[in-house]
Order: C-alpha cells, then sequence, then structure tokens
C-alpha cells in the first residue's frame, strides 16, 4: 500500500493526497464549502442482555479488558490528553499491545505530550503504524524525519469530534483515563486524587466506538456523580494504582509572562480591544494558555472593572486567573474545555458557574451551530503568518512538524481573531511571504499584535475604521514583513522534500495542507 | 610569540540571539568553518557567507573557526568576528555595519530625559527590542555590567549596535569605563551615532575635560561632526562635594546623575529604601545641576519586582527636583514616565496660568493676575514647562489652547 496517492491542488492552491494509508480524504474546497452528505456513523446497537444486570463490568486489569474487547492487528486505539503531560494509559496500552504481539495499529489520541516518547520504539517495531492526533516535541521530529509507517493526521479538538461523528475514523477501542468512576463505567474528572477537570475530549469515543473501557483509581459506588461519561457506553471498568498525574497538567505555558517583550504585546493587544470597543457589558473572549494569553486576560479583567462591566463567558483553557474572575463576579461563565491546573478543578467541581464542556458543544462543525463563532474576542498563537495573514501553528520556519492544533483552527471562527505574536524570534522572522504550512485560512484571521506594529486584516474594514485615529502602531502587513526581514534578513528555504509525512485537516474533515519530510 | 587562537561571545543553553566565535589561526589548510547553529536550515548559508567575508576583509586564508549560534544577527556575529580576529591580529581596521539612517540623528540638550534604560554592553538579546518599550534613552553599558575579561569584546558590540540596531527615537547613551580607562571606549563609539557618554564616578572636573579631548582627538581622526552630550555619574562623597565644578566642567555636559549603590558603600552606610543616608548627595546633586543650568538625575531603583515602590521612589524623587531616573528592566519605564510627567491638577494649574499670561500679553497688560492673586514671572516659566511636558508625554492636546479659547 502506497502511503498516500492521488495528489491535487486545493482551495488554497497547496497540493494534497486524496487517498492516505489506504483511505479516501476530501481536499480542502473553501471555509464552509464543503458539506457532506449521508448519516452519521453509528456503532453496533448493543443489548443490555449482553451486560451484568448489577452494572459491575469490572475487570481485572487493563490487559485483560482489552483482550475482551478484542485487541488485534490494525485497530484504532483512542486515548486523551486531560492529563496533558501526565497521562499514565496511552504507554501501558501499547505496552500491553506489543506484549500480545498485536500490530500495525492506529493511534488516535486527543492530543499527545512528552511523555509519550517512549511511543518512538512501538513505532519503530510495528505496533503502531501511525499516529492520527497532534504530534509533539520528539514524536513531532519522528514523523518530519519521515520515519513512520504511516502518513500522520492532525486534527483539531472540533476536527476529531467531526471525524468520530463522521466515521472517517472508526474507533474500535476508546480507553477513558478517569479520575473517578463507578463500576457501570460512569465517570467523572473532578473527583478523586488524580482529579484534572474536564473529560470533554472523551465524549466524541465514548459515544461512538465500537469498545469503551473506563480506566480508574478511584471507584464508587453506582451512581457516580456528576457522570460526564455515561456508563451506558461502556464496556468494561478497570481498577488500577494510578489512573494519572493531575500535576502535570501545569505544563508548560501556564504562567502569567514576565517578559517584557510578551507583556508589551498583551498590553497592546488589550488596548486595540478597549479602542476598536470589542469589549463591552457582556461580551466574551477566549482566554488560551501561554504566557501572553493569560496576560491579555488579566488586562481584560482591569477594564472590565475600570468599566464597572461583566463578561458573559469565558471560553477557557482554566487556570487560576479566569476561576479569580468568576469569583471575583467579573464573569457569569466559563465554559471549559481543558483544566490547566487545580484551581480550575477545584472551581470547576465546586462552582456551578464552571462547565465542562467537549468538542462537540464547542468546536464540532457538523453540528447544528457551535458557539466558538459567538466569542467576541480570540486571543491565539501561531509560528508563522504569510501576507495574505493565513497562519502556521503546527511546523516551524525550519520545517519541523513541533506542535498539535488544539482548538486553533476551531477558535478562528470567533468574531475577532487576534494573533499577538513577536516579529521574530531570535532572527527568525515569523511573517513571511509563505508560510510552510497553513493551518488556518487568512480570510478568518483578523489582526497580528507585534511589539513592532499592528497589522489588521484588510477585509475588517470595520476594525480599521474605529481605529482610524488611534495611537496604536497599525501597519500593513507587508510593512512588518519588510522590517523583520530588515532585521533578521531575508530566511533561506528550508530542506523539505516533496514526501508527504502529515496531513493537516480543516474543521471539516477536508485536507488544507500537508507536512513534508525535512532533510 | 603571538596568540593563535581567540574567541569572543556567549554560548549555552539559556543564551539567544548571540554566538560564540573560537578562531584558531593556521600556516595553511585553509579554512575550516565549523557552524553549529540554531536557525542553520534557514540561515545557514547566510551565516556562512557572512563569516567568509570577515575572513576575507582581514586576509586570513587559513584557519579553524568554531561557531555556536544562538540565533544571532548579522550586526552581532560580526561584532563577535571582529573581537576575536583583532584580539590576534593586532589590527585597528574596523568591519562596521551599515548605519540606519535614524542613528545619525542627533539629540536637543534639553530633551526629556525621564528614563534612561541600561543594557548590559555584552548581551545582543537585550539590546534588540530596547526601544520597543520607548524609553527616553537606552544605555549601552559597558562598565558594570560586563564582566573585566568580556570588556574588550563588548566594546565591539556595543559599536555595532550603536550603528544597526533600532531605538524608535530613544536617545542612544553609553556608559564608557571610569576615566582613565573609559577613555579608551570612546573611540569605539564617539563616531557611531552615541547621542550621549554617561561617564561614571566622576569626582573631578578635569576626568571631564579628558573624556572631552578622547572626543576632539577622535573626531579629528574619524571626520565626525554630531554633537554629544555627556552625563557624569556622581557616585562618591568627593564627587559630591565636587558637583558643581562637575556639572560646569564644559558646555556639552548636559545632565548630571548620581548612582547611590557605590555612593553608600563610600560613605559606609547602607542604602535603604527610605534613602535617608543618600539625602544630603541627592539634594547636593540636584542643587550644583539646577545651578549649572543641567538636568538632575537620579539613581536606579532596584527592586524590579515591586512596582508600588517604585512609584513611590519616583515621587520622592521629583519631589527633591530630579528630572529623571535610570531603570534596570522596561517594566519600571511606564511607571517612571507616569510620575515624573505632571498629573492631572498640576496641568489644570499650569493651563490657568499660560491662559492668563496669555491673555495678559493680549492686552497689553504688564502684570499676569489670575483672580485676584498676582503671578510672578518664574511661576509663568515654570506652568510653561508642565504645558510643554504634559504634551510631550501626551497628557495633553498639541492644541489645548485654542480648544479652551473656543469653549470660553
Amino acid at each position: 500500500m502506497k502511503k498516500y496517492d492521488n495528489l491535487v491542488t486545493n482551495a488554497l492552491g497547496r497540493v494534497v493526497p486524496e487517498i492516505i494509508n489506504g483511505e479516501k480524504h476530501v481536499p480542502f474546497m473553501g471555509v464552509g464549502k464543503y458539506k457532506p452528505e449521508g448519516r452519521k456513523h453509528a456503532p453496533t446497537i448493543a443489548s443490555c442482555a449482553d451486560y451484568p444486570a448489577d452494572g459491575n463490568k469490572l475487570i481485572g486489569s487493563l490487559k485483560e479488558a482489552l483482550v475482551k474487547a478484542g485487541l488485534r492487528d490494525g485497530m484504532t486505539i483512542s486515548t486523551h490528553h486531560h492529563f496533558r503531560d501526565g497521562d499514565l494509559i496511552a504507554n501501558q496500552i501499547f505496552d500491553i499491545a506489543h506484549e500480545l504481539g498485536v500490530k500495525n495499529l492506529r493511534w488516535f489520541p486527543s492530543a499527545s505530550f512528552s511523555c509519550h516518547k517512549v511511543l518512538i520504539k512501538y513505532l519503530e517495531d510495528g505496533t503502531i503504524h501511525h499516529i492520527e492526533g497532534s504530534m509533539n516535541g520528539p514524536l513531532g521530529k519522528f514523523c518530519s524525519e519521515g520515519k513512520m509507517a504511516g502518513v500522520g493526521i492532525l486534527r483539531s479538538h472540533g476536527g476529531r469530534y467531526q471525524s468520530v461523528q463522521d466515521g472517517e475514523v472508526k474507533i474500535d477501542i476508546a480507553v477513558i483515563a478517569a479520575p473517578t468512576a463507578d463500576a457501570f463505567g460512569n465517570a467523572n474528572g473532578v473527583q478523586g486524587s488524580a482529579a484534572c477537570g474536564s473529560l470533554g475530549f472523551a465524549l466524541a469515543d465514548s459515544q461512538y466506538a465500537e469498545k469503551v473501557i473506563v480506566v480508574t483509581d478511584n471507584l464508587v459506588p453506582f451512581p457516580c456523580i456528576p457522570w460526564q461519561i455515561h456508563g451506558n457506553f461502556v464496556d468494561y471498568t478497570v481498577l488500577v494504582d494510578k489512573v494519572g498525574l493531575p500535576e502535570k497538567i501545569v505544563s508548560g505555558t501556564t504562567q502569567v509572562t514576565k517578559s517584557p517583550d510578551r507583556l508589551l504585546l498583551a498590553d497592546l493587544t488589550a488596548q486595540l480591544c478597549e479602542e476598536a470597543g470589542l469589549i463591552y457589558d457582556g461580551f466574551s473572549y477566549q482566554a488560551g494558555a501561554g504566557g501572553t494569553a493569560l496576560s491579555i486576560g488579566i488586562y481584560f479583567s482591569e477594564i472590565l472593572k475600570r468599566n464597572n462591566w461583566k463578561a458573559r463567558f469565558i471560553r477557557a483553557g482554566s487556570n487560576k486567573y479566569p476561576v479569580a474572575m468568576l469569583e471575583e463576579g467579573l464573569v457569569d461563565y466559563i465554559l471549559d474545555g481543558q483544566t490547566f491546573d487545580m484551581e480550575g478543578v477545584r472551581s470547576m467541581r465546586d462552582n456551578p458557574n464552571h462547565v465542562g464542556t467537549s468538542p462537540f458543544t464547542s468546536y464540532n462543525y457538523h453540528g447544528k451551530g457551535n458557539f466558538a463563532s459567538m466569542i467576541d474576542v480570540v486571543i491565539l498563537g501561531a509560528t508563522e503568518v504569510d501576507v495574505n495573514f493565513n497562519a502556521n501553528v503546527v511546523t516551524h520556519t525550519d520545517g519541523y512538524l513541533l506542535h498539535g492544533i488544539g482548538g486553533w483552527q476551531n477558535c478562528l471562527f470567533g468574531r475577532t481573531v487576534i494573533l499577538p505574536i513577536p516579529l521574530f524570534r531570535d532572527r527568525i522572522p515569523v511573517i513571511l511571504d509563505e508560510v510552510t504550512t497553513i493551518c488556518g485560512p487568512g480570510e478568518l484571521i483578523d489582526v497580528i499584535v507585534t511589539e513592532r506594529g499592528i497589522a489588521i486584516n484588510p477585509r475588517r474594514t470595520d476594525l480599521i475604521d474605529k481605529l482610524k485615529d488611534s495611537k496604536l502602531p497599525i501597519k500593513s502587513i507587508q510593512e512588518l514583513k519588510t522590517e523583520a526581514e530588515a532585521i533578521c534578513g531575508k530566511p533561506e528555504k528550508a530542506r523539505i522534500s516533496d514526501e508527504i509525512v502529515a496531513a493537516i485537516k480543516w474543521v471539516d474533515g477536508t485536507i488544507i495542507d500537508v507536512v513534508r519530510k525535512v532533510y | 610569540m603571538m596568540t593563535t587562537t581567540a574567541s569572543a561571545g556567549n554560548k549555552g543553553t539559556d543564551v539567544r540571539s548571540d554566538c560564540h566565535i573560537a578562531i584558531e589561526l593556521m600556516q595553511g589548510g585553509g579554512r575550516v568553518l565549523n557552524l553549529n547553529s540554531k536557525v542553520e536550515r534557514i540561515f545557514g548559508h547566510a551565516i556562512r557567507t557572512q563569516i567568509h567575508a570577515i575572513l576575507d576583509f582581514y586576509s586570513v586564508d587559513h584557519a579553524k573557526i568554531d561557531v555556536e549560534d544562538s540565533g544571532a544577527l548579522p550586526l552581532v556575529i560580526a561584532a563577535r568576528m571582529e573581537a576575536v580576529l583583532r584580539k590576534l591580529m593586532r589590527t585597528d581596521k574596523e568591519y562596521l555595519p551599515e548605519m540606519l539612517s535614524q542613528n545619525r540623528e542627533e539629540t536637543r540638550r534639553d530633551r526629556h530625559r525621564f528614563s534612561r534604560l541600561y543594557l548590559p554592553g555584552n548581551s545582543p538579546k537585550l539590546m534588540l527590542n530596547a526601544g520597543i518599550h520607548y524609553p527616553d534613552g537606552i544605555i549601552l553599558d559597558l562598565e558594570d555590567s560586563v564582566a573585566p575579561d568580556k570588556k574588550y569584546e563588548a566594546a565591539f558590540l556595543v559599536r555595532n549596535a550603536l550603528r544597526a540596531v533600532d531605538y524608535y527615537g530613544a536617545e542612544r547613551m553609553v556608559r564608557i569605563n571610569q576615566v582613565p580607562l573609559g577613555l579608551n571606549d570612546i573611540p569605539f563609539v564617539a563616531a557611531h551615532g552615541v547621542n550621549l557618554i554617561l561617564v561614571p564616578k566622576v569626582e573631578h572636573p578635569d576626568q571631564i575635560r579628558q573624556v572631552n579631548e578622547k572626543i576632539e582627538e577622535v573626531r579629528k581622526t574619524a571626520g565626525f561632526s554630531n554633537q554629544i552630550w555627556l552625563m557624569p555619574i556622581i557616585e562618591s562623597a568627593l564627587g559630591v562635594v565636587n558637583a558643581y565644578a562637575i556639572a560646569t566642567a564644559a558646555p556639552n555636559v548636559v545632565a548630571m546623575a548620581i548612582g547611590l549603590e557605590d555612593y553608600t558603600a563610600d560613605i559606609g552606610a547602607r542604602r535603604t529604601n527610605e534613602a535617608w543616608e543618600s539625602f544630603y548627595a541627592r539634594t547636593t546633586v540636584v542643587n550644583a545641576a539646577r545651578a549649572a543650568g543641567i538636568q538632575p538625575i537620579d539613581s536606579v531603583f532596584s527592586d524590579v519586582g515591586d512596582m508600588e515602590a517604585l512609584a513611590n521612589n519616583v515621587k520622592a524623587s521629583k519631589s527633591l527636583g530630579f528630572d529623571g531616573m535610570g531603570c534596570i528592566h522596561p517594566r519600571q519605564i511606564a511607571v517612571i514616565h507616569e510620575h515624573f510627567a505632571p498629573d492631572q491638577a498640576e496641568i489644570e494649574k499650569a493651563k490657568k496660568i499660560v491662559l492668563a499670561f496669555e491673555e495678559a500679553t493680549r492686552k497689553g497688560l504688564g502684570v499676569v493676575s489670575l483672580g485676584t492673586k498676582m503671578i510672578d514671572p518664574p511661576v509663568v516659566k515654570r506652568a510653561l514647562k508642565t504645558i510643554q511636558l504634559a504634551v510631550g508625554r501626551g497628557k495633553l492636546d498639541a492644541n489645548w489652547m485654542e480648544q479652551a479659547q473656543q469653549q470660553a
């Protein structure tokens, strides 16, 4: 089997395959253009006759559960990243698969972290055929260098839900790590010693996978309340000593920045939002992780306080900062997709206005709307932006795949999308003629805020008009690009071959771009 | 025998925007360039080309060159290369980056000097983005922030940074080393767009004269015409005693600063937040500077985490008569500007006085009065200065007077 085939040019002019790992895919056709026909995927009908009437689905071990679930060559195995870098389960699954001699698995995580780098040995020995999910750090490097047997596929959080719902990815076995569960399989992420927050990423898997295993280290008698995951979807439950390391959810960029340059970006962004009238009584915003985004949240809360306003909701990535705003009465609700610290977990458990969401309610593009498009201000990052405002979030200018998409693509549908990014990192310009990989089309990206100037997408005539008398350093994106090149020099084309190693999906399941092998 | 190996620059996991270059001159075998760069895949070719161009310039045909690059800009690579080669070759040949046109601009003697941001002279990373925080001045420091064995290479970096980094309108200042050692720094900065030289630990007016003599010497050989201002820093008991003589030592002395770390050590006191131990020195420096018609500038505030204490410090400094102070972190700039600038009450009062003055002038009255109070000329002068500051700091519209008159 060829890794990929049928190369075509998509609506953004990128050459992408229609066949990947033997499966058919649709090239990107434009925002909102592709509307699939037919019905959603449905797993096999189950019968209560096949499940214990006393609700006890406990199995002795994860291995036993995987064997009962029929683990065999070529299956699709899904896991989730609500423990972020503290996930303990995914690695165990593939240890078991390796021990059983199972080959060619498709790993379908909602995201991977550096704790998963040990899986490289299973990618090398054929236990895992390829990954469909984010590939960070060492896994990204492995994939970039063309070492994976199959082509990787990266999806946004919403795109992952969409692909499962639409039957594009049929999950054979979903393993859900749950901080608290009952023997029936009801589960939540806010109780128990491993409490980590929302289990929303596992929702699609629970609904659509053929077999669902819930693993917990805190087994409670029925009913486990709240039951974010419903036991009615669950085949087996497993009790282990430790299900995950919740202290590791505070991984990476969840502290407010102390860097003066980033604080300046945050300050400029907040000023722009205020001057453009984007902040008002009842507004909403998306607060990402990352030092700059968190600092912007703090500036927003100051603006709200100064005007005696209140936000209606914050879309988070929650941690102690939005939680403090909720508790100070500066916002009515936190709609939380994933939880970044223990304050976030505590708040979600104790405060009914701190709501755990799933990619279904927030991001799924093949639904009857989702709330991402109702968010007033969305703050996102990017590794590169081109002069047409197209942005990259997965690869670096040197060609290496190093980040996942997360909810980034989904949030582009917010009313005003702002990317506060430095004009250059070390010597590497961030604004270029062409990005290495297009993850988001420029038509959805409204403002680029850099420390040396702010570029507003010409499509946003309303913003340009509102800011025409502003003292903010507003420039064209071409001017910013020229300025970056004057400082850094014009970057050379990185050595990237034609060989495709990963595909980037758009929110509707079409292929927006590919990642090619570096050499 | 001459040394055949030398190095310059910084390397290590924490180093960014810098490079470390080691060169061994050889008798034969051509050039062997080992480049290990973080940006190899997109700038490897450009870096190699630049290094060979510099070797060509110095006619080095046989050498082993080891470069550890952490994303250095061309002006940094050039400074590191030149420093190494000049350590090895005893040449005065300068390999100069192109000078940005804005870095030829001169500054006025009475411009605002509320804030001046210290930048360690051997750390390129901090220099590149210094201007985006809009301090009134940036100081490329060759003195205390540079280790003794790094002073030589720092001079090249500072020179290149004066020429090729955009500071977005900040006054370009350099703190040289203490005179007489610091006289050696002057050829590296005088002809390269420096606006103001800070002279540390000045105790006698003669030290200022020596600096000016050196500047004039360089002026003749290098042939440049731009004005260079001086800001002596008083950092000892003797310096305080001689403050007025120092302030009036030369016509290009435009400001005088006080450095409290060294001063308090010199008088055998400990530096406290209340700062009573330096009260005499500070008021003496203010008085001497005012008597000489130049700007008195306060010391830096070293707790970069405590913005409230900084604000209080600035208020105290302003109330003593200082016109500005140093900063060691960009976050301090806004606080310093906010509190040195006139506050709303001061602005309102100044507006009333200036309007009354205008009206009196229009009516040909010799006496300015506000209500029943007569206003003396120095009060008018101070009000005009307050208005000028407020406009300059964006706290008052430049057309405020027309607006006020229209309203009336």
